[in-house]
C-alpha cells in the first residue's frame, strides 16, 4: 500500500537571537518546525548549551559536579575561562549567586566588578544571571546590565514582580533579555506582552517557562513548553516566538537522585553517572519539547547531549 | 481518526427499531462515537459495516499484549501526539539485548539483571520488562540453546526472539508456548513463513524494513506493504521496525508512523513501534532511549542495564506518560511509617504522590515510627495546594477532626511543613486543644529534625 507521510504546515516560526558581539557570537533559534523536524522545515541552528560558573565557590554543589571545576572554581574568571578554552563552551552563564541576602548578599558594585572582570577575560558570550531573588535581582541585574553594555549578553530573569527595571535596564544597555514565568502558558504569554509594551523588541526576548528536574515536575516544563511551541508554530503567536532556555542544571544539582550515596541506596547504582545521565535525560527531554538554549554543569552530559544534537542535525 | 457520531449514523439501518436501547439509530451512534456502547448492541448491522466500525473505531495504534501473567505488558493504543492533548496510555516497553554469542555464564548473569531490576519510585514498581535473544550467531543450536536457559530461569519474562531465520524463530518460540512472545525478523523475503509460524505458535510478529538514510519516507512505504501482506495471511497482531537507528531517522520515522495512525487512521502503520537503541556508550544509550520513550517507540531494546541509567529512564517514561489533567495522587488517609505508638509524631501533608513518597521516604530513613496525615488536595504539592486554597487551616483542621487520628494518638501534636509556617497560628485556633510544629522545609532535614527532637 502506498504510503505518502504527512507533513505538517506551519504557519509561525520561532525568532532567531544572536548574542555576543564582534567575531565570537553565536546564534539560536529560527527554526519553521517543531524540534528537530528537519524533515519538513528549515532548521537554521542548533540548540546551544551554555556552561554555568558562579561568583561564589559552588560549595552548594553535590561533590561529583564541583569536581571538574574543583581547581578554578575559587574565582569566576578562572573558572570562565576554563570553559571557553579547555571545555570550549559556546557560552558562559555567569550566575551572580553571591548577591543573594542568604549568601553573601553581595552589593550590585560587586556583582557589576565581577562580569566586567569576566567578560574582560573571554570572547564567548555571556548569560547574565541573578540570585532568583526577585527584590535583589532588580538592582543587581540593572548594575550588571550597565557593566556590561553594548556586550549583547543575555540578562536574567525578568519575572512578574520586577521585570520593569530589568527590561529598561537589558534595553538601554543592548541587551537579550530572559522573560520568566511559572509553568503556566497564559503567565508566560502575559510577561512577553507586558515586556514589550515596555517598547522592550520581542525579538529580543527569551523565555523561560521555568525548569524542573527528571523525577520532580519534568513533565510540567515540558508540555508547557510544547504548548508554547505550538502557539508560536501552529497560531502563529507573535508573543510566543521568543526561542526558550532551560535553566538545568541549578535543578537537577539539588534532587536526591544527583547526591544520595551508593552506600545509602544500593539500588540506584553509581552517584557519579547517576547524576551526570540526570542532567543529560533532563536536558534531551526538554530539547525534545521546544528549547534552544540551556544552561548546564556537567561537561559529561553537555558532551553527550552535544553528540545527540550532532545525530540530528547532521547528514 | 474515529468516526463521528454523524458518520456512524450515516452506516447504520436508520430504522429507530429501538432494540439497542435507545430511542433513534441517531441516539445510538452518538453513544457509539463516545465508546460508551459497543457495535453488537445493535442486532441489524450487516457483517460487511459491522466489521468497517469496528475498525475505524479502534485505536489508531493497534493495541496487544506483549507476555502473559503478572509480568505482560501492553503495547500500543495511543491516540494522540502530544501529552498535553491527552495522556499517553501504555509505557513503552524496555528489553535488554542478550546475544547468543555469549558465554551461558553471560546469559545467565543478565537474565539475572533483568530479574533484579525493579525500583519502585512514587508507588510504582518500575522495571526491565523483557528480554530480546538476539541470533547473533545465526547458528540455530545456539539461538535454541540460549533460549532454553532464558525458558528454564525467567520463564514469565516477555522475550523478543530477534533472527531473520524462520526455523530458527520456531524452534525458539516452541519454548515458549501460549506465552505471547515476539518473533522479530519478518522481512520482504521470508514474511511468509514467519508469518505462518507466527500465526500457528500465537506469537506477535516483528516486521522491520531496512533502514536507508536519506529515503524521505525512511522505508516507511516497504513497511506499508509489508504489515498489509503479513495481515493477509491471518497475523494482525504485529510490531513494526522502519530501521531507523540515528536519533534524526528515528524521530522522523516515528512522528511518520504516528502521525499516519493518528491523524490519517493508516491501518498499515498502526501497530506499535520497536526501537533498537543499542550504543557502544552507555549514556548516549540513554539519550536514545529518552528520544523513544518521548516520540513514539512502544519498545526499546536496550545493550546495558545499569542501575543508574535504568533509574533514569524509569523516570522518565513515568514521568512523560501520567495524566496531564490529574497529578499522580495517593489516598486520603492516615498512613504508618514503622510501628508507631500512642506516643509516636504526626505529621500532615498532601496527597500528591510525589510530596508522599518523598515525605514518607525521609521518614523511614529517620527510623522513628511515624504517622503521617495525607489530606485530600487533588494531587497538589504543599505550595500549590496552599497557593490554591486546597491546604487552609480550616480544612486541616476538619481532616484531623475527621480522620479519628484523634483515637490513635495520646498527644495532641501536629507537625506541618516548614513552607507553610504561616498556617500554624491559624491550626491552633480551628483545631483546639491541639499544638502545631513547624517542621523543616525540605523534607530531607526531617531526619535531623526527628533526631533533634529525641535528644
Ligand atoms: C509544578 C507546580 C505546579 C503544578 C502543579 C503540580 C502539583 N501536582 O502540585 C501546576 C502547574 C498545576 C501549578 C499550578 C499552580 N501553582 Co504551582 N508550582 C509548581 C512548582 C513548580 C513545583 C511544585 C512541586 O511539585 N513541588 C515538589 C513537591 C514535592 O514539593 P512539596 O509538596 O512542597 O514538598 C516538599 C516540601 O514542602 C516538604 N514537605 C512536604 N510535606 C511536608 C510535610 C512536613 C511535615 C514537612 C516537615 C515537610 C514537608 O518536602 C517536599 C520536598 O522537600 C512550584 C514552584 C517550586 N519550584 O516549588 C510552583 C508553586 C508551588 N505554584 C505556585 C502557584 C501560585 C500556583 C498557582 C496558584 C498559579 C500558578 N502560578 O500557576 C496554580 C494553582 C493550582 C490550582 N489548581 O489552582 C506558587 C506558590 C506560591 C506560594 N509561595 O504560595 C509556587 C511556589 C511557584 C511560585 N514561586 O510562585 N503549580
Ligand atoms: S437497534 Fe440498530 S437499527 Fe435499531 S434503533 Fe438501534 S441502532 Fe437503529
Amino acid at each position: 500500500m502506498a504510503f505518502t507521510p504527512s507533513k505538517e504546515t506551519y504557519t509561525g516560526k520561532v525568532n532567531s537571537v544572536t548574542i555576543g558581539i564582534d567575531e565570537s557570537t553565536v546564534t539560536f533559534g529560527g527554526e519553521h518546525v517543531l524540534p528537530f523536524h528537519t524533515f519538513e522545515g528549515v532548521v537554521p541552528h542548533r540548540p546551544v548549551i551554555a556552561y554555568e560558573i558562579q561568583d561564589v565557590p559552588p560549595d552548594d554543589w553535590p561533590e561529583n559536579v564541583q569536581k571538574p571545576f574543583e581547581t578554578v572554581s575559587h574565582d569566576p574568571v578562572t573558572w570562565a575561562k576554563f570553559c571557553q578554552d579547555v571545555l570550549k563552551a559556546k557560552i558562559i552563564a555567569l550566575r551572580l549567586k553571591g548577591t543573594h541576602p542568604d549568601s553573601k548578599n553581595r552589593l550590585p558594585e560587586d556583582a557589576a566588578k565581577t562580569v566586567k572582570e569576566v567578560l574582560s577575560a573571554i570572547n564567548v558570550p555571556v548569560i547574565i544571571l541573578g540570585s532568583n531573588h526577585t527584590e535583589k535581582d532588580a538592582s543587581v541585574l540593572v548594575a550588571a546590565a550597565e557593566a556590561a553594555k553594548n556586550k549583547n549578553c543575555i540578562i536574567g530573569k525578568a519575572q512578574e514582580a520586577n521585570y520593569k527595571t530589568i527590561a529598561a535596564a537589558a534595553m538601554a544597555n543592548n541587551h537579550k533579555l530572559i522573560a520568566m514565568s511559572e509553568l503556566d502558558v497564559n503567565l508566560c504569554k502575559q510577561l512577553n506582552i507586558l515586556i514589550t509594551q515596555l517598547g522592550f523588541d520581542r525579538e529580543k526576548l527569551i523565555i523561560d517557562p521555568m525548569c524542573s528536574a527528571l523525577g520532580y515536575g519534568l513533565e510540567y516544563t515540558y508540555s508547557v513548553m510544547e504548548r508554547i511551541r505550538f502557539a508560536a508554530l501552529m497560531q502563529n503567536d507573535l508573543s510566543m516566538q521568543a526561542p526558550m532556555v532551560g535553566d538545568i542544571g541549578l535543578y537537577v544539582w539539588k534532587v536526591k537522585e544527583t547526591q544520595a550515596s551508593e552506600t545509602d541506596i544500593p539500588q540506584w547504582g553509581s552517584i557519579e553517572e547517576r547524576g551526570i545521565t540526570w542532567e543529560a535525560v533532563t536536558a534531551i527531554a526538554l530539547l525534545f519539547a521546544g528549547a534552544e538554549l540551556l544552561i548546564m554543569r556537567h561537561p559529561r552530559a553537555v558532551d553527550a547531549v552535544e553528540k545527540v544534537i550532532d545525530e540530528f542535525v547532521e547528514g | 481518526m474515529a468516526l463521528t457520531g454523524v458518520e456512524i449514523f450515516k452506516l447504520l439501518p436508520k430504522t429507530n427499531c429501538k432494540k439497542c436501547g435507545y430511542p433513534t439509530c441517531l441516539a445510538f451512534a452518538m453513544k457509539l462515537a463516545q465508546g460508551q456502547v459497543t457495535i453488537d448492541s445493535c442486532p441489524d448491522i450487516p457483517e460487511d459495516i459491522k466489521q468497517k466500525l469496528a475498525e475505524t473505531s479502534a485505536p489508531p495504534v493497534k493495541p496487544i499484549v506483549f507476555g502473559v501473567g503478572d509480568r505482560a505488558v501492553k503495547l500500543g493504543e495511543e491516540t494522540v501526539l502530544f501529552r498535553h492533548e491527552k495522556k499517553f496510555v501504555n509505557p513503552c516497553v524496555f528489553a535488554l539485548e542478550i546475544k547468543d554469542t555469549l558465554a551461558e555464564s553471560d546469559i545467565q548473569r543478565r537474565i539475572e539483571e533483568v530479574l533484579n531490576s525493579e525500583i519502585e519510585r512514587v508507588g510504582q514498581k518500575l522495571r526491565i520488562d523483557g528480554i530480546a535473544l538476539t541470533n547473533d550467531s545465526h547458528d540455530g543450536g545456539r539461538f535454541d540453546a540460549a533460549a532454553k536457559i532464558i525458558a528454564a530461569k525467567a520463564p514469565y519474562v516477555p522475550v523478543i526472539f530477534c533472527t531473520d531465520n524462520p526455523v530458527n524463530a520456531e524452534t525458539a518460540v516452541k519454548l515458549f508456548p501460549d506465552k505471547r512472545p515476539i518473533i522479530y525478523g519478518a522481512n520482504s523475503e521470508n514474511y511468509e513463513s514467519m508469518a505462518n509460524t507466527a500465526k500457528t505458535c500465537k506469537a506477535i510478529l516483528g516486521v522491520a524494513v531496512s533502514s536507508d538514510f536519506g529515503r524521505s519516507s525512511g522505508g516507511l512505504d516497504e513497511l506499508a506493504t509489508l504489515t498489509e501482506k503479513i495481515k493477509a495471511l491471518g497475523v494482525t497482531d504485529i510490531v513494526i521496525d522502519s530501521g531507523a537507528k540515528k536519533a534524526k531517522d528515528i524521530l522522523r520515522d516515528n512522528t511518520f508512523i504516528r502521525r499516519a495512525a493518528v491523524k490519517k487512521n493508516f491501518k498499515p502503520l498502526g501497530y506499535p513501534v520497536i526501537t533498537f537503541a543499542q550504543r557502544e556508550d552507555s549514556l548516549i544509550e540513554a539519550l536514545i532511549t529518552a528520544l523513544g520513550v518521548a516520540k513514539y517507540s512502544s519498545i526499546i531494546v536496550l545493550s546495558s542495564i545499569e542501575k543508574w541509567k535504568n533509574l533514569a529512564l524509569f523516570t522518565l517514561r513515568q514521568n512523560l506518560y501520567t495524566d496531564p489533567q490529574v497529578p499522580m495522587q495517593v489516598k486520603q488517609n492516615i498512613y504508618k511509617i514503622g510501628e508507631p505508638t500512642s506516643d509516636s509524631p504526626l505529621f500532615i501533608t498532601t496527597n500528591f504522590s510525589l510530596t508522599y513518597f518523598i515525605v514518607s521516604g525521609e521518614i523511614e530513613n529517620s527510623k522513628v515510627p511515624s504517622y503521617i496525615a495525607v489530606m485530600d488536595c487533588e494531587g497538589l504539592s504543599v505550595l500549590t495546594a496552599w497557593a490554591a486554597g486546597k491546604f487552609t487551616a480550616a480544612k486541616i483542621a476538619h481532616f484531623i477532626k475527621e480522620s479519628g487520628i484523634e483515637n490513635e494518638v495520646k498527644h495532641r501534636e501536629i507537625i506541618i511543613p516548614g513552607y507553610v509556617a504561616i498556617l500554624s497560628g491559624a491550626i491552633e485556633e480551628k483545631l483546639e486543644g491541639w499544638k502545631v510544629t513547624v517542621g523543616p522545609r525540605e523534607a530531607n532535614g526531617i531526619p535531623a529534625f526527628l533526631r533533634s527532637r529525641a535528644a
